[in-house]
């Protein structure tokens, strides 16, 4: 990497930014997921590692969060954009040059940022928890580089339309600019009180609502159609998906403190809005479906379909939870609770992660022009991850319906402790399959890199069989 | 060839995005902003200090330049004996909380009244301040107010502090800052869920409850007991010394974590604190076969730990 950080325009061949964010993602989802082992542990054995300040939960817990969402998720898909948005203008990537340079920085400034907020330097504010000088850096070495490069690709297409997965990409980048810049507005204007909190929480909502969903979404509008050889059901529903997002997805931030004293009319609204996330998730998940239309035997055939489409189905219950477990009938028993940390871990582990997992996989084999090296290692992976997750969604579900209970009939704190502790060693159990899973997954792919098999000229990686 | 350039298509966007950011962003925060501040959010601010996360004046959360809460029965200046009051003493250069630096955070009618009657604009960081919050009736109404009383009664903050000894004094500003870098709200919410809860964990806080505090740190995902009030329910300050050391002292089933790291090397009467040696006879004790376990050391005055047993012992 380092050699083409100061290379001419001309001798960066095309891809190795997305190659770089590609073994970038992986390397920081095997960190992510081990400290969010690491942390289960402590949840279902207080006494593990105890004495240290450093390896205490309360100062590794935020920090699994952002190494997941900024280390893993982000950088997949800033891999993703890097190849797809060229392949779909029928282009090349703006700037690869700016795209080494934003994957060089981008690992620097998240390192600098968890290392300090490893330390406890933090701002107090759940997933903004960045101090606001390691927010600016944020904002300029990570979003506003991969925005500009985006969608100056979109603009210097040479294409007549844009497909869908491009309207997505580049308004999602645009988006997070505008989500990060105002969420954490709080520490540059010293907002105070409950104008904080709820910016907290406004921030939290669109960072999942218009840069996750989105973003992982539009990678499986362009896996599915490129694998398969079906072109994608509907284009019109692909624009309801997209419009329904940015009108429906960006309002009910405040369903997250429906029980803090903000004015009623807000919740009220939140609520209402929260609801409507159904017609982008039907649309979406029905679209993506249907595409699959007479190629189903690929979903067990083909790595990539296998993990986009467990990714949509998993959208499905997802979606399910988040339209109706936000309003005041289900919120008031499950807010808080275990319920809700097994539904961050659907969208997140389940359905993006699931996503942008198949989009890794595929561009990774596309760029460096190699078959995968082993397809047992990759079915392996797989199964660590959906049962690695399940084990932990289904445990943490129970959890949290331990402590809706507990909270309704006024049971004494302890006893509800003492009841979900069979489910805290589940947890970790399942967390701890994710995490090996993708030890797995990193040794997969450094192989492929290594060893695969050379894809030949004109040839896609789907098209050549599996030797391993 | 001349390509489609989705004029209409960005406009709309443009539209739908800035509709949505007006209706979620600009008009709930006009209305949050037109809420007068509680007495209770003036006691908050003036005991956390200015900000409670990282900030300039304490970018290694390790609670420097943090306010002192004490409380008094003798008036500072001229050593008279007063009802008991409970004042908030910001030494030279201690950062002000947003309700002084930016008055009109508190409302219109108690920032007016905070500067009238109060006199807070006449506080300056450099020499430092001492705050009480009143009450005055205005219209038939009660309305808190932050009274600056280096202004008003001649209260300076070493006099102040001077009359105060060392179990009249709380560092809660400081304790709030170790409750936020110990992840303590990662687990212990700061927000009693509506309804049962209420009546679990007291009452709920109001909308004006919050004005100039920052950051909250309500916690989303409890894992444990809500401490809204937890000063209320509990007010031991040897329970809490010993369930900060080891949780598993006092309560067998806990699953939080030991913060004997918070006592720092000496305890209160200077002697160096043997970890392992603790830790040896905690696990025989564990294992049955010691009867009493071992002794917890008493906090030093200025350690970690004593300021966030006062944080917690405050919140009422």
């Amino acid at each position: 990497m380092f050699k083409y950080l100061f290379a001419k325009a001309e001798d960066i061949p095309a891809g190795s930014a997305a190659i770089y964010f590609g073994y970038s993602s992986i390397i920081w989802f095997v960190i992510g997921t081990g400290l969010g082992s690491f942390n289960a542990a402590k949840l279902a054995f207080p006494d593990f590692v105890t004495g240290s300040e450093i390896l205490s939960f309360g100062h590794m817990r935020q920090v699994h969060v952002l190494a997941v969402i900024l280390g893993w998720i982000s950088m997949a898909f800033a891999m993703a954009m890097m190849y797809i948005t060229p392949a779909l203008g029928n282009t090349k990537l703006w700037s690869e040059k700016l795209g080494v340079w934003n994957c060089f920085l981008w690992n620097i400034a998240l390192s600098i940022g968890l290392f300090l907020l490893w330390m406890g330097v933090t701002s107090g504010r759940e997933y903004s928890d960045l101090p606001f000088f390691i927010d600016v850096i944020v904002l300029a070495v990570i979003w506003c580089p991969l925005c500009v490069n985006v969608i100056m690709t979109i603009k210097t297409r040479r294409t007549q339309g844009i497909y869908t997965t491009n309207w997505f990409f580049g308004a999602a980048t645009f988006m997070v600019i505008i989500v990060f810049s105002v969420g954490n507005s709080p520490e540059f204007f010293q907002l105070t009180g409950l104008t904080e909190a709820y910016l907290t929480w406004w921030f939290a909502h669109n960072v999942l609502g218009l840069w996750i969903t989105p973003v992982a979404a539009a990678i499986s509008y362009y896996v599915v159609p490129k694998v398969t050889g079906n072109p994608l059901y509907s284009h019109r529903i692909g624009h309801l998906h997209f419009w329904s997002v940015v009108v429906f997805y960006s309002t009910p931030a405040a369903h997250h403190l429906m029980s803090a004293p903000l004015p009623e009319w807000l919740k009220s609204f939140a609520s209402v809005e929260g609801v409507l996330i159904l017609v982008p998730a039907i649309a979406f998940v029905s679209n993506l479906l249907l595409t699959m239309t007479g190629k189903w035997r690929m979903f067990v055939e083909n790595i990539e379909i296998k993990f986009t489409i467990t990714g949509v189905l998993m959208a499905i219950p997802l979606n399910m939870q988040g339209g109706f477990q936000q309003t005041r009938a289900i919120n008031w028993y499950i807010h808080g609770t275990g319920w809700i940390v097994a539904h961050a871990h659907l969208a997140l582990l389940g359905f993006s992660t699931f996503l942008e997992a198949a989009a890794v996989y595929y561009g990774l084999q596309t760029l460096l022009r190699r078959k995968l090296y082993s397809l047992a290692l990759a079915n392996f992976h797989f199964w660590m991850l959906l049962i690695g997750f399940t084990t932990y969604w289904i445990s943490m579900t129970i959890a949290g319906l331990i402590q809706g209970a507990g909270k309704i009939y006024e049971v004494p704190y302890i006893d509800v402790v003492i009841a979900e502790h069979p489910y805290m060693i589940a947890r970790w159990v399942g967390g701890t399959m994710v995490f090996l899973g993708n030890c797995v997954w990193l040794y997969n792919m450094y192989k492929t890199a290594r060893l695969g098999t050379a894809i030949p000229a004109g040839r896609l990686p789907h098209e050549l069989a599996y030797e391993r | 060839m001349a390509f489609r350039e989705y004029k209409i298509g960005t406009r709309m966007f443009g539209l739908a995005f800035g509709t949505s950011m007006f209706i979620t962003l600009y008009m709930p925060a006009m209305d949050i902003a037109n809420v007068s501040a509680t007495s209770i959010a003036m006691d908050r601010q003036l005991s956390f200090g200015r900000v409670s996360g990282f900030s300039y004046e304490d970018p290694f959360l390790q609670g420097w330049g943090k306010p002192i809460t004490v409380q008094i029965t003798q008036d500072p200046k001229t050593g008279a004996a007063i009802e008991s009051t409970r004042a908030f003493v910001y030494e030279a250069d201690v950062p002000f909380p947003n309700g002084i630096r930016h008055p009109r955070i508190l409302g219109t009618e108690p920032s007016a009244i905070s500067l009238d009657k109060g006199r807070i604009n006449e506080a300056t960081e450099t020499l430092g301040a001492v705050f009480i919050v009143r009450e005055t009736i205005e219209a038939g109404v009660k309305v808190p107010y932050i009274e600056n009383a280096t202004a008003t009664r001649g209260w300076l903050p070493a006099a102040t502090l001077a009359k105060a000894s060392d179990s009249q004094r709380l560092l809660v500003g400081k304790g709030k800052i170790m409750f936020v870098r110990e992840g303590c709200w990662w687990c212990h919410t700061l927000l009693p869920e509506q309804t049962q809860d209420w009546q679990y964990f007291g009452a709920p806080p109001m909308l004006g409850d919050f004005n100039g505090e920052s950051p909250t740190a309500f916690g989303s995902d409890r894992k444990a007991p809500d401490l809204t009030h937890v000063g209320s329910r509990n007010s031991s300050r040897e329970w809490m010394m010993m369930h900060f050391f080891n949780p598993r002292l006092v309560q067998p089933h806990s699953i939080m974590p030991r913060y004997d790291y918070l006592w720092g090397e000496k305890d209160a009467s200077g002697a160096a604190i043997d970890f392992d040696g603790w830790r040896t006879a905690y696990t025989a004790y564990a294992a049955g076969e010691s009867i009493y376990p071992p002794e917890v050391p008493i906090p030093a005055p200025d350690s970690e730990a004593r300021a966030l047993i006062d944080f917690v012992l405050n919140l009422k």
